[in-house]
């Protein structure tokens, strides 16, 4: 069988998400895990991942890289690699604990590092930080056979594996970590990836996206976003979308209301009602980021190092569900995987297609 | 008299309990074909002059004729077969090309119809047309590569002028000259109606039609006929017409026998003198000369109009767009080997260009490679049949098409293949005034947009039922297609995978 990259594998899932609004680290890793084994029978057992934001506080500014390794040669070539740039403040193997129901793991190693600039720019010349981390990620999956990086942001960590959600969460013992804001995802795939690399959620830099839904854009977006150095190498509905976030927050430097605008932008009969001047803007917007409309359906929940995002497609064929008590904010699939973690959860609410929840933390978590 | 070698390919059969003798045969067929013999009185047919185009068979009240392919043939044979040796016989007596008019006739592959297109199903639904918006306007144009956006959050970046289209169709150049005075009409009226544009073709713009500028594309072509100010400034953009996929690589002649006083007035050339539309214009003989005609055109017009580079689709269709695409053309059309013509020479149209399906799938992957996409839209035609044509034709990479031959067919065109003649029985490709006035502009901008209508309503289904409601998330979608009895270099080419994969 064929797997993610070498064939488009499509899916329906399960999507979870919480956050506190100060960016206090006091969500346990259980917590998530607990709200999305609720959701167990969207899943098939074939995917589940975590992403956890402010789970590394000792190494607050280092990037953290978490690396699958086939074997041992590959965790050799990329360490190899890695020593040519980085400064590696610390390395071990992440700590899991045996699960009945994970089998076939590869080598699954952690790295905290941090970019030496005298060796980059002798080589490279003069660069931009995050840049040159998005291409040494491109370039260790692409290039270091038997090597794929699945996160690399600072002060983040995804987790994730071929199982149920719950399963997974309990292998990389999740219970042992604390964050500020937490996502995940329970995965139905269609096709039956051997894969580790392919669950989701996908990571770059510190953008972690998880997807309910099958998008029917997804090659009209594919071929337009690769022109922009970005290559979709797993050929997943994530990892465009991951990418398509990325370009607009990061390259083009848009906030979240205008990409929410973009991905989902307001019909047509919908913006010919507008005033002249809103019109003309969301007219532009459209014409010219064309190609970077998302047809859903899709549900999608985006962590990064400022908050979190989460969006419906415009015609709102996936479900999603927000909650919120005491300066935490809850937003899942389905309600009971709110009600099981914070059972007196309070503004219970569902956004319309194309509304986007932006949660912002305030204070010192970055 | 010489032995006559051509016996006349068709042959006018009535019958005769049915026919009423009303004669309107005879009034309608401008080849002479039709005679009332009063002595007799009886309908008599002389097949010399017929050429199939079904004007008598369409009007006659009782449904009496019918034309037929002659069965008086030469003996079979698969190398030389009977056009083949006609054209042999015609040349040894005229010593002249053969000329011939609208698209290429001959069993060469439709890549459109190999191509199968996806269904949503189960793991993703389709969407309800009826009850769900669907979107299929388009713009036209150079799109920016980044957009600077205020305190306020308003666009303060500029944005290159665009053409905004209701379907992504638009109606193909045909010259006045080619096409007579109603033709015209019937497209201008009809593109304003549905929210699209048609093209003037090389022939200028007659000033009747200026008021329906906001929807015409005004063509500069090898010859410049009608060119000045005024007719730059009333398009809502400007084509340069570099080639016609009918005949790449060489110009165009309409005889002087054509040039009656309205069209020497729209194209600004004496009556009576044959229009010749040199091969390349002669101020563009590589592609900096390009960029420069189209600089001097945004210049004249102060940069409000978009400017098309049209060109036909040859071998290396892919690096002469990348070069249109880095010179300042804002959109690049693509003239397919099938596409029509009004005439040309026929070894040229039969032998010379490549199928509109591979050229486009090529220059749309070529423009991502460079990453220069961006920077031009895409318009293809030659040919466009149907809306499952164009559906494909989005799907591999199109921005919109280009309709010709479809669009003379709404106006009652039957493709007899004999424009050349000038006595088009339908008062299309004509400008004799009897011939012109059969035409009725309401009633071919009343069929135009019933066929637009039809098609735009067929696209929104399609789309639908592949799960996509607006037509910018079907541009480029190779996914959506596969392919059925292809090889895997023609799979490769187009960008699509054999359908079970």
């Amino acid at each position: 069988m064929l797997r993610e990259g070498q064939v488009r594998i499509p899916s329906g899932c399960a999507i979870s998400g919480i956050i506190q609004k100060q960016g206090k680290p006091e969500i346990n890793g259980q917590q998530i895990v607990d709200s999305i084994a609720v959701m167990h029978d969207r899943s098939n057992g074939l995917g589940g991942g975590f992403a956890g934001y402010g789970i590394y506080p000792e190494y607050a500014d280092s990037y953290a890289l978490h690396i699958f390794y086939d074997d041992f040669s590959a965790r050799q070539e990329t360490e190899a690699y890695l020593d040519r740039y980085f400064d590696i403040v610390n390395l071990s193997r992440i700590p899991v604990r045996k699960n009945k129901n994970i089998v076939d793991e590869p080598m699954i190693w952690r790295y905290f590092v941090n970019p030496v600039f005298t060796k980059i720019q002798e080589d490279k010349g003069e660069i931009d930080e995050e840049k040159f981390i998005v291409e040494m990620v491109f370039y260790v999956n692409a290039a270091i056979d038997g090597a794929y990086i699945f996160s690399s942001g600072k002060n983040m960590g995804i987790f994730k594996a071929v199982g149920f959600p719950e399963d997974v969460g309990d292998f990389y013992k999740l219970e042992e970590y604390n964050g500020y804001l937490w996502t995940a995802h329970g995965r139905y795939p269609t096709n039956t990836p051997g894969w580790w690399g392919g669950a989701h959620p996908f990571g770059l830099l510190d953008y972690s996206v998880v997807h309910n839904g099958e998008i029917s854009s997804y090659d009209a977006n594919r071929r337009f976003i690769e022109m922009f150095d970005y290559k979709c190498t797993l050929l997943t509905d994530t990892e465009v979308i991951t990418y398509i976030i990325d370009y607009l927050n990061r390259k083009q430097g848009f906030d979240f209301k205008t990409i929410a605008d973009i991905i989902a932008a307001p019909f047509w009969e919908e913006i010919d009602r507008m005033p002249a001047d809103e019109a003309q803007k969301y007219k532009i917007l459209r014409n010219t980021f064309a190609s970077l409309l998302i047809t859903g359906p899709f549900s999608i929940i985006c962590g990064y190092k400022g908050g979190l995002f989460a969006l419906n497609d415009r015609l709102k064929l996936r479900s999603m569900v927000v909650g919120e008590k005491d300066d935490v904010v809850y937003i899942a699939s389905e309600e009971s995987a709110i009600r099981v973690i914070c059972p007196d959860v309070e503004n219970v609410w569902a956004p319309q297609g194309g509304e986007p929840i932006i949660v912002e933390v305030n204070g010192e978590a970055k | 008299m010489g032995i006559n070698y051509i016996y006349p390919p068709f042959e006018i059969h009535r019958d005769p309990n049915r026919c009423i003798k009303c004669r309107v045969c005879e009034r309608q067929c401008s080849n002479k074909c039709h005679v009332y013999d009063e002595e007799l009185d009886v309908m008599k047919a002389d097949e010399s002059g017929c050429v199939d185009c079904q004007r008598c068979v369409s009007l006659c009240p009782t449904r009496a004729l019918r034309i037929v392919p002659t069965e008086n043939k030469f003996k079979k044979n698969y190398n030389w077969q009977q056009e083949t040796i006609e054209n042999i016989y015609r040349q040894a007596e005229t010593g002249g090309a053969l000329l011939s008019s609208m698209g290429n006739p001959r069993e060469l592959p439709v890549y459109w119809d190999k191509m199968l297109i996806n269904a949503s199903q189960v793991t993703n639904p389709s969407i309800d047309p009826l009850r769900e918006p669907m979107e299929t306007r388009v713009f036209l144009g150079k799109k920016p590569n980044e957009l600077k956006i205020d305190a306020k959050g308003n666009i303060v970046s500029e944005l290159s002028p665009q053409i905004e289209l209701d379907l992504p169709i638009m109606f193909s150049a045909m010259s006045y000259g080619s096409i007579s005075a109603n033709a015209h009409k019937a497209l201008a009226r009809a593109a304003t109606d549905l929210g699209i544009c048609y093209n003037t073709g090389e022939g200028g713009l007659a000033r009747e039609l200026y008021p329906y500028g906001p929807n015409t594309i005004v063509q500069v072509a090898s010859g410049r006929f009608g060119v000045h100010t005024d007719y730059l400034m009333a398009g809502a953009g400007i084509e340069i017409k570099m080639g016609q996929g009918a005949k790449p690589g060489i110009g165009g002649h309409l005889p002087g026998k054509k040039i009656g006083e309205a069209v020497s007035r729209t194209r600004m050339i004496p009556e009576g003198s044959d229009a010749i539309s040199p091969a390349p214009h002669h101020d563009i003989y590589s592609i900096e000369d390009l960029r420069q005609l189209i600089f001097s055109l945004k210049e004249a017009t102060n940069y409000e109009k978009p400017v098309i580079v049209k060109i036909a689709a040859v071998h290396n269709v892919s690096a002469i767009a990348s070069g249109i695409a880095r010179s300042g053309a804002d959109i690049i059309a693509i003239d397919g080997f099938r596409g029509g013509t009004g005439a040309a020479p026929t070894r040229i149209r039969d032998n010379v260009g490549i199928p509109i399906e591979l050229a486009l799938a090529a220059v749309d992957q070529r423009l991502r490679d460079e990453k220069i996409r961006n920077e031009v839209s895409i318009v293809v035609g030659g040919s466009i049949r149907n809306s499952a044509d164009i559906v494909k034709a989005i799907a591999l990479g199109a921005d919109a098409v280009y309709i010709g031959t479809a669009a003379l067919m709404a106006l009652g065109c039957h493709l007899c293949r004999h424009c050349q003649s000038g006595l088009c029985n339908w008062g299309i490709a004509t400008q004799r005034e009897d011939l012109v006035k059969r035409l009725n502009p309401d009633i071919g901008t009343a069929h135009l947009v019933n066929l637009l209508h039809a098609w735009d309503h067929e696209i929104k289904e399609i789309m639908g039922g592949m799960g996509i409601n607006s037509i910018e998330s079907l541009k480029g979608n190779r996914l959506m297609l596969r392919g059925v009895g292809l090889s895997d270099r023609e799979l490769d080419i187009l960008g699509i995978k054999h359908a079970g994969e």
